[in-house]
């Protein structure tokens, strides 16, 4: 049963993420990418990664992907056209290249990995869920970096209205 | 329990997915969506591995990944509006002002 819904959350996960290359129109590469992201979140959840799994949906797909599908509208993007020949060389040219990646990473797994067996994992089975231990250990042993991610997402916040002016 | 190797691989296929995307595609959004599916690909891992070794450090990375890659959508769709102000097109092949 768990190896089915693996299975199942993983083939929609990557049945999408390859329809973000078939699309030529982003907005339904974008609304790929949320399938993707969905399915990723089950895959989390699967994990007894319960906190990661509603941060997936909450942050990715409820506020970036929604901004992406909003600049989107708001540019009025147009299809891509079809490519003249020189690059539809470029992209057999990167076929070979990205199955070459997959294998080379793909070996490198198994060869390391796939003997391994998992133990029960312990902190899962706390009642809370795991974000009690999470928050804790955010403000505990990365209480610098909390800070420091602060400081960069104020550092966005400034960028990004920068970037809004009228005149740069 | 599903082994930690299967986690891996389909993270390796995302990652690779992203990648391609990123080679082929013309246009910016696209180009930036890839980027977020290759980020997404790496938060598996994290997660598998920290499930894998019982930790939960793993998990306080991909939130961490979360932060910059929120931070990353902002700026980024910001100067391509900006960009977009100044010469209307999203191909990146046109945008070649800069180029020697």
């Amino acid at each position: 049963m768990e190896a089915a819904i693996f299975l199942f959350l993983s083939g929609i996960a990557i049945v999408s993420a390859a329809n973000i290359l078939i699309q030529r129109h982003p907005i339904y590469s974008a609304l790929s990418l949320i399938l993707t992201f969905v399915a990723l979140s089950g895959i989390y959840m699967q994990m007894q990664a319960e906190f990661i799994a509603v941060m997936q949906i909450v942050i990715y797909t409820g506020a970036i992907m929604v901004l992406f599908v909003f600049v989107i509208m708001l540019l009025n993007v147009k299809a891509e056209e079809r490519i003249p020949d020189k690059l539809r060389l470029v992209r057999f040219l990167g076929i070979p290249l990205v199955v070459l990646l997959t294998v080379e990473m793909g070996l490198v797994v198994i060869r390391a990995f796939s003997s391994e067996d998992i133990q029960l994992s312990s902190y899962a089975t706390n009642l809370a869920g795991n974000t009690q231990s999470i928050g804790k250990l955010l403000y505990t042993q990365y209480a610098l970096p909390v800070e420091v991610t602060s400081v960069l997402l104020l550092v966005a916040i400034i960028g990004a209205i920068i970037m809004a002016k009228k005149e740069l | 329990m599903i082994p930690l190797g299967n986690y891996l691989l389909v993270s390796a296929i995302l990652f690779s997915i992203g990648v391609y995307g990123f080679l082929i595609k013309r246009n910016i959004i696209t180009i930036f969506m890839c980027i977020e599916l290759m980020l997404n690909a790496v938060n598996l891992t994290f997660v598998a591995f920290a499930r894998h070794y019982s930790l939960l450090d793993g998990q306080v990375f991909v939130f961490f990944v979360m932060a910059v890659a929120a931070a990353e959508a902002a700026v980024g769709l910001g100067i391509i509006v900006a960009m977009f102000r100044n010469r209307p097109t999203l191909n990146v092949d046109e945008s070649n002002l800069m180029k020697w």
